[in-house]
């Protein structure tokens, strides 16, 4: 399998001495589910938002499907981040539109700045946004405004969204942190099926460390913006985990006999 | 030890009490303001407004002259606020952290916000007043730096507090700048800015009567003429319609703000 994206020495620091990131290296396969784990605060938003530069990087490199990010100009930036779609711990939804509007907002990176401000979508748009909303669950809710709906629902609206751009990586920042146990299955179940079956890669940023185990290929342990471990989630140790939290042994609540999907 | 914590918040309390206090018996020295004469003008006052400051059936005969400068008045308003809006817009899209250009134009813009906020539309009317002599267009004007000002400075929080999150979003799908901000920060942003819209045509309607008693021009000068003149029933008649017509507005906005919220 080919190289995706490539992480290397990425380091961020901001204001003077803040440092959230040094000298992170890592790479993802095409079609890989990956998980980041770590304490609050470790740098995992950053390093997810530093993959499609909507935080600036310090130094080091980030190579995404052979486009030096780091070096993009603005327009060949816009360009690489219609390729990779974006799922948020809040949704992130414009709550007065609809959602179909919502979903179609993921086509505006491919269109001119007149077509976008007025939004005007090709009926192709409009029939695959349907489309994905219904693969989602979400046909009966196609005309509803967003803010009439449940955060589970919302949190499939994001993924439809980061969908239609035709993504080849899906970065999720938190996508269930704010969401209760059965809309957290549902959102997960979903992301690892987009994994297997449309061969999109998936990076997911995660605090619960059973489901990171239960649903991917690969874990990136952070702590305190290092990476302290890089493996797959079935040769992961107890031991690992607590270096990455850096807690005490037995300190935490978490169930290694989980059995991983995919 | 929690003890001390609410022995010391009460011990704050009553410093601050004090300090008004003192700090009202010490201007009231000062200006020689005797409190009791002030209170017992106060039914002298409302016996004067009850004998000679109410509307009589010949002043009724002006209402048609008093209802064309309301009418003035009231559209001179409207326009300069919601001309006002859409350059507050666009100074609010440049000045908010959320969309802001850069620093340079963020701070220019806010700051020009700032400017045109603190200087009062009384100062501004008697300033234009210069400029443009006893007419509409200083009224007008007058009303439009004011409202300006003010509306940039609303719109900037509106647009930091309600859209932030989507437009990250949206920078994310790869949309240009253009398209974010009307895709996602119209969108979500446009109630609540009609809503301070409304806020601001009522203010100005209040504040027309003073810019017109300033800049001789509108209802203000009618109100103006009459009472120097000690036609008192007429003036009151003014009066009247004014208040009529604030109450309508302010029934109508608030309708429109339940429909759009």
């Amino acid at each position: 399998m080919t190289t995706l994206l490539e992480v290397k020495n990425v380091s961020k620091q901001f204001g003077k001495d803040t440092k959230a990131l040094s000298n992170v290296t890592f790479s993802v396969k095409e079609g890989e589910f990956v998980s980041v784990i770590g304490p609050s605060g470790a740098g995992k938003s950053t390093l997810l938002r530093c993959i499609n530069r909507m935080v600036d990087t310090s130094s080091g490199e980030i190579i995404f499907d052979d486009n030096y990010v780091h070096q993009l100009n603005k327009k060949e930036l816009k360009k690489v981040r219609t390729k990779i779609g974006m799922i948020f711990q809040h949704y992130n939804l414009v709550n007065r539109l609809s959602v179909i509007e919502n979903t179609l907002h993921g086509r505006l990176g491919y269109k001119s700045t007149l077509a976008g401000a007025l939004g005007l979508y090709s009926e192709d748009e409009k029939l695959q946004a349907a489309r994905i909303l219904q693969i989602l669950g979400l046909e009966e809710q196609i005309y509803k405004r967003s803010d009439q709906l449940s955060g589970g629902q919302k949190q499939r609206v994001g993924i439809a969204r980061a969908l239609i751009q035709d993504p080849k990586l899906l970065l999720c920042d938190e996508p269930i942190a704010s969401l209760d146990p059965n809309s957290s299955k549902i959102i997960m179940d979903h992301l690892r099926n987009i994994c297997t079956s449309m061969g999109i890669t998936v990076v997911v940023n995660l605090h619960q460390v059973d489901v990171a185990l239960k649903y991917s290929d690969r874990i990136i342990g952070v702590n305190s913006g290092k990476v302290v471990f890089d493996g797959t989630a079935k040769s992961i140790t107890s031991n690992d985990i607590h270096q990455i939290y850096g807690s005490d042994e037995g300190k935490l609540i978490f169930d290694l006999g989980g059995s991983h999907v995919s | 030890m929690s003890a001390d914590v609410f022995a010391k918040k009460r011990r704050n309390s009553l410093l601050l009490f004090l300090i008004v206090g003192v700090a009202t018996i010490v201007s009231i020295i000062i200006t020689e303001y005797n409190v009791a004469k002030g209170f017992t003008s106060v039914p002298k006052a409302v016996q004067w407004a009850l004998s000679n400051f109410y509307p009589t059936m010949d002043s009724l005969a002006k209402l048609p002259d008093i209802l064309v400068k309301l009418k003035e008045t009231l559209l001179i308003s409207i326009a300069a606020t919601t001309v006002a809006a859409v350059l507050a817009f666009i100074f609010a899209v440049l000045g908010s952290n959320t969309t802001k250009v850069n620093r340079f134009f963020g701070s220019i813009s806010r700051g020009i916000a700032i400017l045109f906020r603190n200087i009062d539309v009384s100062v501004w009317s008697m300033v234009l007043l210069f400029s443009f002599g006893q007419s509409s267009f200083t009224g007008y004007f007058a009303l439009f730096f004011g409202s300006f000002g003010f509306l940039t400075r609303a719109f900037i929080e509106t647009i930091d507090e309600v859209s932030g999150s989507s437009v990250e979003a949206l920078q994310a799908t790869g949309a240009t700048y253009l398209t974010v901000i009307s895709q996602s920060v119209i969108p979500s942003t446009i109630p609540q800015m009609i809503s301070w819209v409304l806020f601001m045509i009522e203010t100005n309607i209040r504040n027309a009567t003073l810019v017109g008693l300033l800049t001789g021009s509108g209802i203000g000068f009618t109100f103006n003429l009459y009472y120097k003149s000690l036609n008192y029933d007429i003036a009151s008649l003014v009066v009247i319609t004014i208040i009529i017509s604030i109450l309508c507005i302010e029934f109508i906005s608030n309708y429109v703000r339940r429909m759009i919220l």
